[in-house]
């Protein structure tokens, strides 16, 4: 019998894995899918040249066969349904450490006001808590696991423990002229590598290939980071490969463990916990919860309100690049730095003046890339009109790193017709019945997106560029992102103070059992326009610390 | 696999001597160039083509060449084995069944069209006459519109040679790509680069 049973090896998962242990508990970790850490699985320096395929897409690396992260938008045997006519994509990370092998390290927290939207335009609904209620929980994430950036006193966008930020690239000084010029906000970026060695781990060397993994652990990722050092207490079980199917409970209505299938045997196994806490992301989550249906919970585990699945957000986007003459004819030098943007733009307007009613932050790419599969393609937009031979051998080299790129990422106001439920007639090659996205944009988002594509135009307009593509038309959806391909999903266990319209307390703990917690995207209230997974650590921990005074207290 | 020392590392990976930097993994440089041997037997690509056929081989490799010849910088498309990678992405399992067909179909409509002006092939025509095709089908903007077919293969195919060039270590050389190194420090814009963009720290 272990004190805690969690369910996922993420942000979240690896999170609560690392305060519970460390505060005394006997924890069993579950993971999905097989082992994995970045200090000893990276591809990191591989040069493109090294593989056949030039680092070129694959199935279960469709962000580059370098990258990660093994899984992606469709897994062999664990699909998922889409209602008719909507459009949803389910990103899996089916590895220790999920996402957080290669995502952006993009490390924002929430502000104040990200935590009362409906009390500022009376749209979604206000958090239980407040910035004050996690902001010592930021602190605590920002000194473990460390970040750079700059303290700017900008009213939503809390300082935090930076370490010092690195110096923008030569385009991004381009950025940040046409910024200042468009009164658009610029400032250092906010990510999770290291600057400065920390807590055993060193510092970054720039090779710009973060999403591959760190092989020496200067940026976050659950394994090197959270799960290693919790193994380090005695106190972790890890069960790597064990795909969990349901929470189970007793006469009493209190979680008794989860079942779960061994992948590798096929067998469909046991295990027995005081206190079970979920963090398989927000939409795997939600699907195990719905899944766990018994005779005290016929609409699924905690689901009195039926609200198990629903307010399911992801962050808007869009993006687009443009080609600048100005940085043609390159000067030879490494541009690599980190993984990432150095610079980027927080939202800076004010709602109440336009068309939407949630702002956005920008991210910024481009410059001097490692040349890999896909290298320059479309050289026939470009001022030599395509062409072949020497005139275009030449191109190739005069245009090479000569492109700047915007990304959009926006505050999604959860609707009713974006949500998920069980798939009444599909099962997993598990025997797990599966989820059925529901999704739609509203005018709140696609009016934003416009907004974007504005500013960015704007912005590459005056540092004198070109843009190939025509401004997307509103039939177009103004190139919006598909739902859930941001991979930012939030929703599906949202936390309240009324258990007839939220499915977790203020704590993340289940109104309706009170020894199962959630602890990934699910309990979000609201997206911000910041990522979410700053916040998801926080709160994890901030869940952690309940878990343990309670535990103490003899209540749990 | 017999332990590798770091210099023995660092040639295979072909990344100049990293000397301040040394004190960031060597080991990890070791498992990566352990790596990549393994994957340079692995992939070694088979000298015959599995997705061409031995016409259309010798269509892609005149074409390739056509498309990034040698200059003094440095070498042609099958220098860089340009043709062994477009072969290989062909006949990967990921490839789809439309990009298949369209790359057969677009050498076929290249040796279609030199037939009917000079009833010759691509490989069997002159190159005067090959220029002739490539000129009608290379500048999609000035192209005549009855060779749009040509232009849509051609810009992927040319796409493709790209690709192959310059993710090489041939292409990285060529572009002057100084990166993918574990630096002990970052220096951000050179002061040449600053001046070029008129921009400053």
């Amino acid at each position: 019998m272990y004190d805690v049973c969690i369910v996922g090896s993420g942000a979240g998962g690896g999170m609560a894995a690392h305060a519970l242990t460390k505060a005394g508990a006997n924890v069993v970790l579950l993971e999905a899918g097989p082992s994995f850490y970045a200090s000893r699985d990276t591809k990191m320096l591989m040069p493109a040249y090294a593989s056949p395929r030039r680092g070129a897409s694959t199935k279960t690396r469709p962000f580059g066969e370098f990258d990660a992260c093994d899984g992606g938008w469709e897994i062999e045997g664990e699909p998922y349904t889409v209602a008719p006519g909507n459009k949803f994509l389910w990103w899996r990370a089916r590895m220790l450490g999920g996402r957080t092998n290669h995502w952006g390290r993009i490390s924002l927290r929430f502000g104040p006001r990200d935590f009362q939207g409906k009390t500022r335009d009376g749209l979604g609904d206000d958090w239980p808590i407040g910035y004050d209620d996690v902001a010592p929980y930021y602190d605590r994430v920002d000194r473990l696991i460390g970040l750079f950036g700059s303290h700017e006193n900008l009213p939503n966008e809390p300082n935090g423990v930076f370490q010092p930020p690195p110096k923008p690239r030569c385009y991004e000084l381009l950025v940040k002229k046409a910024s200042d010029k468009l009164n658009v906000t610029c400032i250092p970026a906010r990510l999770s590598i290291l600057t400065q060695p920390l807590n055993g781990r060193l510092s970054c060397h720039y090779c710009g290939q973060c999403n591959r993994g760190c092989g020496v652990k200067a940026n976050f990722s659950s394994p090197d980071v959270l799960i290693a050092p919790a193994l380090a207490t005695g106190r972790l079980t890890l069960m790597t490969n064990a795909m969990v199917r349901e929470v189970t409970v007793g006469k009493d209505g209190l979680a008794t463990g989860v079942s779960y299938i061994d992948k590798l045997t096929g067998l469909d196994k046991h295990v027995d916990a005081r206190i079970v806490v979920l963090a398989a992301s927000a939409c795997e989550s939600s699907r195990i919860l719905l899944n766990s249906k018994s005779s005290l919970f016929p609409q699924g585990l905690a689901n009195g309100s039926g609200t198990v699945g629903k307010y399911l957000t992801d962050t808007t986007g869009t993006d687009l690049a443009g080609f600048i003459p100005a940085m043609a004819d390159h000067v030879p030098h490494n541009e690599d730095g980190v993984g990432g943007m150095h610079l980027y733009m927080p939202w800076w307007l004010d709602n109440t003046k336009l068309d939407f009613p949630r702002g956005y932050h920008i991210e910024v790419w481009g410059g001097l890339y490692a040349p890999s599969a896909g290298f320059m393609g479309g050289i026939e937009r470009y001022p030599g009109g395509g062409g072949y031979g020497k005139q275009l051998k030449d191109d190739y080299r005069k245009y090479y790193g000569a492109t700047i790129g915007f990304s959009g990422r926006g505050e999604m106001i959860p609707n009713d017709e974006s949500y998920l439920e069980i798939d009444p007639n599909v099962v997993d090659r598990w025997g797990i019945p599966v989820a059925r996205f529901h999704w739609g944009w509203t005018d709140h988002e696609l009016n934003q997106v416009k907004h974007m594509h504005e500013t960015f135009r704007a912005l590459i307009t005056e540092m004198g560029g070109q843009i190939f593509s025509p401004m997307p038309t509103k039939e177009q959806g103004y190139n919006i992102s598909t739902g859930g391909q941001i991979i930012h999903e939030l929703g599906g266990t949202r936390m309240g103070n009324d258990p007839k319209t939220s499915v977790v307390n203020a704590n993340c703990q289940a109104h309706e059992c009170k020894n199962l917690f959630v602890s990934d995207g699910g309990p979000f209230v609201s997206q911000a326009d910041k990522n979410p997974t700053w916040t998801i650590l926080a709160l994890s921990w901030r869940t952690a610390d309940f878990i343990a005074g309670q535990r103490k207290e003899g209540a749990l | 696999m017999s332990e590798m020392n770091r210099r023995d590392a660092l040639k295979v990976l072909g990344i100049a001597p990293l000397a301040a930097s040394i004190g960031v993994a060597p080991t990890h440089l070791e498992r990566v160039a352990r790596r990549m041997e393994a994957l340079e037997t692995a992939g070694a690509t088979a000298a015959a083509p599995t997705f061409f056929t031995a016409h259309e081989w010798a269509t892609v490799r005149l074409l390739v060449d056509y498309i990034i010849p040698r200059d003094a910088r440095s070498g042609s498309a099958t220098d860089a084995k340009v043709p062994e990678f477009i072969d290989f992405l062909m006949s990967d399992k990921e490839a789809s069944p439309s990009s298949k067909t369209a790359m057969h179909g677009g050498l076929a409509w290249l040796d279609n069209e030199c037939q009917h002006r000079f009833s010759k092939m691509f490989v069997t025509a002159t190159d005067a006459q090959r220029r002739q095709v490539l000129d009608d089908i290379a500048w999609p903007k000035k192209a005549p519109p009855e060779m749009s077919h040509g232009v849509m293969f051609f810009s992927r195919f040319r796409d493709l040679t790209a690709s192959g060039f310059f993710s090489s270590q041939m292409g990285w050389q060529d572009v002057q790509y100084k990166g993918n190194l574990a630096l002990p420090a970052w220096n951000g814009c050179p002061p040449e680069a600053l001046a070029k963009l008129g921009v400053s720290y």
